[in-house]
């Protein structure tokens, strides 16, 4: 018995390692910025092209910030959880339209809806670098402080809304 | 006539194969940023290096990097300004921190460990092999097994 307990242990230890390893995203890069605060930007509107957006104009409010694209699919995949929550008014959700064409990105919001207050135009890609922005989708949970709460790689889902965003929202919202 | 075709081919002019030209006019600058370039990983192709990738955020933030160059910035700036956006993970080689000793010098210690094993393992097998004595009048049971086994036809 005794010649066994030793691969055995070292088997176990390994189970554990490989067990915990295939509930995470080799792909996944968290962000650095999570408690620091949003990075600055002042980018012109998609809709009303001669007005301009920046976060700073967001403080003393909880929001989400959407970075998308009308050639993403899995921009398209997360709308429907981004219409309902637009609808919620749970949360005001803000787009940031990366690297994109006008026309193209109007189309889209015109096709499948429009969840968000403003779209800021991030046409070369420059904030979507500041912010950290590898691929889209990705959502920033910013709170009253214009301090980045929460990243959301990928789409968004109604599982991670409701287990991680709208909890983190409420309790943000309270402060 | 085939010979003189072979001839013909074999001496057809030379032809240039140089380098794809750069996206920069400045050598300097683009020297140095295939320097940081390998140094740095694409965030979508993640096991390319900056320099390898053509994805369009690998192409993006090249431009980002040939920029900081133009405006004089350290190799050490360029890298945090990177570092600040997306983490340790945007370096291509993992750098030495308490968080990342596990990786560089976990190898190592199971090699070691590995290692241990077999002279353990070696030197239990060689004492197994010492208590087997035998007896001369077995010995020569075995020397007659032996040779009856080589008999066989």
């Amino acid at each position: 018995m005794n010649k066994f307990l030793l691969p055995l242990t070292i088997f176990g230890i390994m189970v554990g390692f490989l067990a915990v390893g295939l509930t995470l995203n080799p792909r996944e890069i968290p962000s650095p910025l999570i408690g620091k605060a949003a990075p600055t930007f002042a980018l012109p509107q998609l809709h009303e092209q001669d007005k301009v957006f920046s976060p700073s104009d967001m403080k003393g409010q909880v929001w989400l910030l959407n970075f998308w694209a009308s050639w993403c699919s899995g921009c398209r995949t997360e709308h429907p959880v981004l219409m309902d929550l637009a609808k919620s008014g749970v949360v005001p959700i803000y787009g940031v339209d990366y690297k994109d064409q006008r026309g193209e990105a109007l189309a889209w919001l015109d096709q499948w809806g429009n969840p968000y207050l403003i779209v800021a135009v991030d046409a070369a890609g420059r904030v979507g670098i500041d912010y950290g922005v590898y691929g889209v989708p990705e959502t920033y949970v910013i709170d009253k402080q214009g301090l980045i709460r929460y990243k959301q790689i990928g789409p968004l889902d109604d599982e991670t809304l409701a287990k991680k965003i709208l909890p983190l929202v409420k309790e943000l919202q309270a402060k | 006539m085939k010979w003189i075709v072979l001839m013909a081919l074999l001496l057809a002019g030379p032809s240039w194969a140089g380098d794809a030209r750069p996206l920069g006019d400045d050598p300097a600058v683009e020297a140095r940023l295939k320097q940081l370039a390998v140094e740095l990983r694409c965030l979508v192709c993640q096991n390319q290096t900056l320099a390898d990738s053509n994805a369009p955020l690998a192409e993006d933030l090249r431009r980002e990097v040939r920029e900081m160059i133009v405006k004089n910035m350290s190799d050490k700036e360029i890298i945090d300004f990177l570092v600040s956006r997306y983490g340790d993970f945007v370096l291509y080689r993992p750098p030495l921190k308490t968080s990342t000793t596990l990786l560089w010098a976990g190898p190592f210690v199971l090699l070691a460990g590995g290692g241990i094993a077999l002279a353990v393992a070696l030197r239990r097998r060689g004492r197994k092999v010492e208590q087997a004595m035998i007896t001369d009048e077995e010995h020569r049971r075995v020397e007659q097994l032996l040779s009856q086994g080589v008999k066989r036809p």
